[in-house]
Order: structure tokens, then C-alpha cells, then sequence
């Protein structure tokens, strides 16, 4: 399939039996504001090509002209609906460059707060690519599992999405007390929750029909386009950064990489719904390891806020405290390239530090713009509907796509 | 009124016909309510509302609504068939219920013979038939005329869709008409009184229990409902051949697909379930069955006062029990001597029907989506050689049996 993408339109099909559809950016199955031109002949798609830049928010440009605290706000609009993941990446790069040593109560809070974050993109996931199929219910079911995981963030962080509460050196602030309960009070209910969502789609005949043998990726071709996450485990690699480059007390965790070996939209759906009951696994561990008692940011002078009792009872707690919060840290000049594993792939952060107060150079690896190029891979050939569905199954946020 | 004495026919079909349509509208209305309240309830939430106790009065602010909106005709549209297509649509789907009879032929109200039909046919099925097969040329103009890219391809899939279905359809039907030897529907509804064993009646559905699955099947197909709704696939078409609609037009083809649901849950209703009639013998051990219209009114009745009274909504406290009320009297009125043999066919008939409708709503609620090629060859490669096996064995029975 992949020898005709892109090739222009032979001549036994004239130009005049051919249509152009645009699909976008305003159609309810876009997922935002992704513009697809579709050459079509009948219903069978011959070329597609995603167009993109409508939600262009130039956020790395505009982290040049912020100090590297101000920038974790901004990180969190790129990926709406993994925010703490990007928080955590530009957190851990900055701390790379800073070499600043989070403590392991930080570190276990943001992976069970990240897992968190997967299982409810996941969720999102799939109740958009469910309603995309037509099955109506699925949405809402994963919609009302979400709420609580979004509850459970407003109370730790003050805010239901853009949480912004992973900070350089640890956390913003000391989570409220019972958290650890309501957590793991969650997580008792959510396999029964799962189960209800594959009761309605997993064994389904039309689902199936629907998705498998649709929009295959083979293994080949994921790895040229450098497709990561769910949608490259679909696909049969095991690649996945909390494994292979393990952050944040990763390689001390207990979990299986899940994957499939058809790299068709089934395969996809099988890997993020087996995701999200290991993330859940992931997050019992995490409850289990998180002390109860604890610093919950780094001790370093000039680069981590002291706390607030040293603030107001020492002199030289307050210098600090005003110097971090007027002129920001300076990092030592350097560049450092961090990756972390977002629920929807690789996300990169290469920040490069000329030694002042503001980065030189914020660069995101989106996984969500790299994964969008091998949709035209997916449909070509295929039929409208399956453009749909493989629309859904590489699971792109528009906001990553463009930043 | 001389008139009247001289054209009693038409005076009475006048009649009929206005509560006929104050009857069919209001149904329609409300079943667009009813449909929204169980689909609320299969995905946990509310439905409607906050426009009366209950959103009752839903309906009538979405009528409201429609009317006042802006009544959009695209520039490059062909006027005079967009125009048309609409008034078409719902008049061929309401003109279809002049046919279907809802109480036996032998009733009299108000001393005078009655039938409880708008017009009376001894080829009422064929009539019936045919208006419905001219509804595709409403969804052809409309996909055709809109001039725009998604209404044509759903106009497109529309036509193949009904017109594919509208074999399978007629093919199941043809059993039960071998089996009753008559287009009129008293007597197919006739042929199916009495009970096998005295406990089982003798309704169609039981020796054409493949035709009934096929009909079943083929009806929602024709309606275009979910998992059958690709020709308004929003996720895909958008809107399909109803995009470019807007205001009073697109309410016409909203009630055009819901008067259509009606009208073949009548007809399976007449064909395979016994029409009219009642499951139970009609001998003096159930003739308490006679009050079960009554029984029901005066559950619902009292339901509605103490449900009404409980409630939170202040509308509601005041509303339901006079509804209450209402019900309880209508429920009175059904245990006098001269209205109860009237209302038990209507009864019985509008409980089936009921049921059906519940058949669709539930099967909205919980389906994908077909994809276009797989719905094509459901219809033409099992549906149609399933109708067929059904049409040969049942004529190899009935011509064995006339032996």
C-alpha cells in the first residue's frame, strides 16, 4: 500500500471520475481542527493528505521569551488530554540540564499521577473512536470514569485539566490528605468498568468487522515514519520509554509492555485497553511505595523554592525564595534531551540553556504530529469509513499536532 | 349538514384522518422524547429535562425551535428539488399510515360500524409498498439537489441502502402471505386469532420466525437506524443527504424517519405479531384480560400522582398528578361496557408497537456501525438468500399442506 501514497493519480482513472472531499476542519470525527483532502472515486479514497496548522499556538517559540517555570503552564496546552505527562517531560529535562535529584516520594507521586493522566486519555480515546464507529454508549461510559480521574487532579492540583503540577525540583505543593484512599478506591472500580466497555465492543461482530483488517501499519513502515506508543505496539515492536529509557523510578515498577502483532485499528484498541489496566496496576504499586511522610521537592539552593517554612524562618530561605520567583533559575548552558512515554507515544523535550534565566531553545517531539503522517499509509485504498476509523486509531491531539 | 347526510364517507374518513395525524404527530413528538430518555438511561445520565417536569415539553421547544430557525436554501442548490424533497419525504411516510388498521373490522362506536382505518384496501400491503419505495426519491433529490459533496455521497448510499433492503423486506414479507392467501391486513391480522395447545397464539411470528428476523432486520436498514444509519453516519457524512437542511425542512426529515420507524413497527406489528389481537385465549377463564387496558392506566395513573408528588422539580409536583388523574379516569372510562370492547385492539396493537419502537432504541444504544461495502453484502449475500430459504421452504409447506 504504501508504494501508491502519494502517487500522482494514474490515467486509467481520469480526473473527471475522481472527487476532492475535505474532511475538515470542521467534521465531528476530526478530532479537532485536522483538515484531510481526500481524493475519492465513489467511496473508495485514492489519496489522502492530512493538512495541518489550524491550531498553530506557537508555544515553543513562546517558551524563548519565558523563565523555565513559566514554561510548565504551557506544556500543559499542548497535550490537553496528558497534561501531567508534559509537564513531566519538560520538568525532567530541566532537571537533567540543572541536575537537580528529585526525591523518591516526588517521583512516585508523578508516576502514579501519570498513570493516571494514561488511563484517562485512554479513556478519552476510546470513547471518541467508539462514537466514531457508532457506538454511541461507549462514550459516555468512558466520559463518566474520566470525571473522577478529573475530580481526583482538581484535588490534588487545584485544576480538573490544565494542572500544571509537576514542578523543577518535584511537586507544586503537598497533595490533601485521604488522596492515596480515593485513588486506590478508583482503581478497585475500574476493572469492573473496563469490562463493561469490551463487553459492548471487544467480542462485538460489527465491531470487529469495523476494525479489523482495517488501517493496517506494518512494523516495516511504523519504524520508517518513527510511529511510537500504542500505535507502534500495535504493530508488534515492544518499544516503549518507561522500559528502555526509564525515568522517574520507572525500572523499580512491576509491568508488562503490551502489544499485538496485527497493526490493524483492532490490535490498537486491544494494546490501549490491556494499557489501561496495566496503568492501573502501576498506580496500586505507587500507592503501596509512596510514604506517607516525605519532602516533596528537591533541596537545592538557587534551582528548587525552599519551602515555605524555611522561607519565612531564615534569611538566607527568603533571599532564595525571591530570587526564584523574580529572575527564575539559570541553569548551567548545556542541551539535554529527555523522553518520556506520553499515552500517545514518545514525547521529547530538547531544551537547550545559553546559561541565563529563559531557555534558549524549547523543542517538542510530538508524538501526535509524527503518528498523524501515517494516516495517509492507512487509507489509501480504504473506503470513507475506514478513514474514520484510522483517524481515531492513531489517537493525534491537534493541539500536539501543531503546538 | 346536508352534506354531511349526503357524504358520510368522506365526512368520517375527514375525521379520521385529523385525529389520525393529531394522534400520528403527537406520537412522533413524543417518540423522539421517548428515544432520548432511554438512550439516557442505557448511558447513565439524565436526557432531557429542564423544559418541563421530565423534559416533557421537549418536543415542543425543539418544534419551536425548528420553526423559528433560519430557513437556509444554498445558492447553488437546485431550488425547486430541495424544496421538494423534504415535503415528500414526510408526506409519503405519513400517507403510508392512512393503510395500517389498528382494531379489528367489526367494531361499532357510538352505535355506527366502524372501521379503525383511514382507508380500507384488499391490496393494502402492495399500496403500502409502493408509497413507501417512492420515500428513496425523497433522500436521492435531497442528496442530489443540496449540490454539495456530503449530502450526495449520503444520497448515494441512501439509494443503495433502501433500495438493496427494500428486496429483503419484501421477500420476508411474502411468507406470511403465502401462509394468510390475502393483501388485505384484516385478514392476515383474521388468519393469526385463535392458540395452539390453548396457550400459544397462532401468530405469524412463530412459523415465519426467519421471515420476522429478516423483516426485522431489512426495517431498520430501510429506516436508516443504527447499526444501519450510514446515510447520515454523522461521524462520517456528516449530516449525509440532510446537511445542507435546516429549520422546518430538516424537521421534515426528522419526522419522516420517525413516522417511517412507526410505520413498519405497524407492520410487523399487523404481519407477525398478531396485529390487534391478544396473546391470551379468549375463553371465560381470561376474561379478566379485558381489563388490563384499565389495569395499566391505573397503575400509571397512581404512579404518576405518587411519583409526581416525590419529585424534586416543582413543575412536576404540579403536572404529574393531574396527568395522574387524567390516566385514572381515561382508566375508569375503559371498564364501562361500551368502551371496553372498543379499546382492547387499539390496546393491544399500540403495545406492540411500543415494544418495537423500544426494539430500535435499544439497538441505538448499544450498536457500532456498519461500514458501506459490509452493510451491501450483509443485505445482498445473507440477507437476501436468508429471505429466500424462508420463501421456499414456507411455499413447500403451504403447498404440501393443500394436499
Amino acid at each position: 500500500m504504501s508504494t501508491t501514497v502519494g502517487a500522482p493519480i494514474t490515467d486509467n482513472k481520469p480526473q473527471n471520475k475522481t472527487m476532492v472531499l475535505n474532511m475538515g476542519p470542521q467534521h465531528p470525527s476530526t478530532h479537532g481542527v485536522l483538515r484531510v483532502i481526500l481524493e475519492l472515486d465513489g467511496e473508495v479514497v485514492l489519496k489522502a493528505e492530512p493538512v495541518i496548522g489550524y491550531l498553530h499556538t506557537g508555544i515553543e517559540k513562546n517558551c524563548e521569551n519565558l523563565t523555565y517555570s513559566q514554561c510548565i503552564p504551557l506544556t500543559d496546552r499542548i497535550d490537553y488530554l496528558a497534561n501531567l505527562s508534559n509537564n513531566l517531560g519538560y520538568c525532567l529535562a530541566v532537571e537533567k540540564l540543572a541536575d537537580i535529584e528529585v526525591p523518591k516520594r516526588a517521583q512516585y507521586i508523578r508516576v502514579l499521577l501519570t498513570e493516571l493522566t494514561r488511563i484517562s486519555s485512554h479513556l478519552v480515546w476510546l470513547g471518541t473512536h467508539a462514537i466514531d464507529l457508532g457506538a454511541m454508549s461507549v462514550f459516555l461510559y468512558c466520559f463518566r470514569e474520566r470525571e473522577e480521574i478529573l475530580k481526583i487532579l482538581e484535588a490534588i492540583s487545584g485544576q480538573r485539566m490544565m494542572t500544571s503540577y509537576f514542578r523543577i525540583g518535584g511537586l507544586a505543593l503537598e497533595p490533601p490528605p485521604g488522596y492515596l484512599e480515593w485513588i486506590s478506591k478508583f482503581l478497585d472500580t475500574l476493572p469492573g468498568h473496563v469490562a463493561e466497555y469490551e463487553d459492548l465492543l471487544t467480542e462485538n461482530p460489527i465491531w470487529k468487522l469495523r476494525t479489523q483488517g482495517v488501517g493496517v501499519l506494518k512494523l516495516d513502515d511504523a519504524i520508517a515514519m518513527a510511529v511510537s506508543g500504542p500505535s507502534l505496539r500495535g504493530s508488534g515492536s515492544d518499544y516503549d520509554v518507561r522500559k528502555y529509557f526509564p525515568y522517574s523510578s520507572y525500572d523499580e515498577f512491576d509491568f508488562k509492555v503490551q502489544t499485538q502483532t496485527a497493526g490493524d485499528v483492532y490490535a490498537r484498541y486491544q494494546v490501549r485497553v490491556a494499557e489501561i489496566k496495566e496503568s492501573a496496576k502501576i498506580c496500586k504499586q505507587a500507592i503501596k511505595k509512596i510514604p506517607p511522610q516525605g519532602p516533596f521537592r528537591a533541596e537545592v539552593r538557587g534551582l528548587v523554592p525552599p519551602s515555605r517554612e524555611e522561607m519565612k524562618t531564615s534569611i538566607e530561605g527568603l533571599i532564595y525564595h525571591f530570587k526564584i520567583w523574580t529572575e527564575g533559575i539559570t541553569p548551567p548552558p548545556g542541551e539535554v534531551y529527555q523522553a518520556i512515554e506520553s499515552p500517545r507515544g514518545e514525547v521529547g523535550f530538547f531544551v537547550v540553556s545559553d546559561g541565563s534565566n529563559r531557555p534558549y531553545r524549547v523543542k517538542m517531539r510530538a508524538p501526535s504530529f509524527v503518528n498523524l503522517q501515517a494516516l495517509p499509509h492507512l487509507v489509501v485504498g480504504k473506503l470513507i469509513a475506514d478513514v474514520v476509523a484510522s483517524i481515531g486509531t492513531i489517537d493525534i491531539v491537534l493541539g500536539e499536532v501543531d503546538r | 349538514m346536508e352534506f354531511v347526510t349526503h357524504h358520510p364517507v368522506l365526512v368520517v374518513s375527514l375525521i379520521k384522518i385529523a385525529i389520525a395525524l393529531f394522534v400520528v404527530m403527537t406520537a412522533l413528538a413524543y417518540l423522539t422524547w421517548f428515544e432520548r430518555k432511554v438512550v439516557a438511561r442505557i448511558q447513565s445520565r439524565w436526557g432531557p429535562y429542564w423544559v418541563g417536569p421530565h423534559g416533557l415539553l421537549q418536543p415542543l421547544a425543539d418544534g419551536i425551535k425548528f420553526l423559528f430557525k433560519e430557513d437556509i436554501v444554498p445558492p447553488a442548490a437546485d431550488k425547486i428539488s430541495y424544496v421538494l424533497a423534504p415535503f415528500l419525504a414526510l408526506a409519503l411516510a405519513l400517507t403510508t399510515l392512512a393503510l395500517i388498521p389498528i382494531g379489528p373490522a367489526t367494531i361499532s362506536i357510538l352505535g355506527q360500524p366502524t372501521q379503525l382505518v383511514i382507508s380500507h384496501s384488499n391490496v393494502a400491503l402492495i399500496l403500502l409498498f409502493a408509497i413507501s419505495s417512492i420515500g428513496i426519491y425523497a433522500v436521492v433529490l435531497a442528496g442530489w439537489s443540496s449540490n454539495s459533496k456530503y449530502p450526495l455521497m449520503g444520497g448515494l448510499r441512501s439509494s443503495a441502502q433502501m433500495i438493496s433492503y427494500e428486496v429483503s423486506l419484501t421477500l420476508s414479507v411474502v411468507g406470511v402471505l403465502l401462509i394468510a392467501g390475502s393483501f388485505d391486513f384484516y385478514d392476515i391480522v383474521g388468519g393469526q386469532s385463535g392458540h395452539w395447545v390453548h396457550v400459544i397464539p397462532k401468530w405469524h411470528i412463530f412459523p415465519q420466525i426467519l421471515g420476522f428476523i429478516c423483516y426485522l432486520t431489512a426495517a431498520i436498514a430501510e429506516t436508516n437506524r443504527v447499526p444501519f444509519d450510514l446515510p447520515e453516519a454523522e461521524t462520517e457524512l456528516v449530516a449525509g443527504f440532510h446537511t445542507e437542511y435546516s429549520s422546518f425542512k430538516f424537521a421534515m426529515f426528522f419526522m419522516a424517519e420517525y413516522a417511517n420507524m412507526i410505520t413498519v413497527s405497524c407492520l410487523a406489528t399487523l404481519l407477525f405479531l398478531g396485529g390487534w389481537l391478544s396473546p391470551f385465549p379468549e375463553t371465560g377463564a381470561w376474561r379478566w384480560q379485558l381489563y388490563l387496558p384499565a389495569a395499566g392506566l391505573i397503575i400509571a395513573g397512581i404512579g404518576l400522582i405518587v411519583g409526581g408528588l416525590r419529585g424534586v422539580q416543582l413543575s412536576a409536583k404540579l403536572v404529574f398528578p393531574v396527568l395522574g388523574i387524567v390516566c385514572l379516569g381515561v382508566g375508569y372510562l375503559c371498564t364501562l361496557p361500551g368502551v371496553m370492547p372498543v379499546i382492547q385492539g387499539p390496546f393491544w396493537f399500540t403495545a406492540k408497537v411500543f415494544f418495537l419502537l423500544f426494539f430500535y432504541v435499544w439497538a441505538r444504544g448499544t450498536l457500532p456501525r456498519f461500514r458501506y461495502d459490509q452493510l451491501m453484502s450483509f443485505g445482498w449475500k445473507f440477507l437476501l438468500p436468508l429471505s429466500l430459504i424462508n420463501l421456499v421452504v414456507t411455499s413447500l409447506v403451504v403447498v404440501l399442506r393443500l394436499r
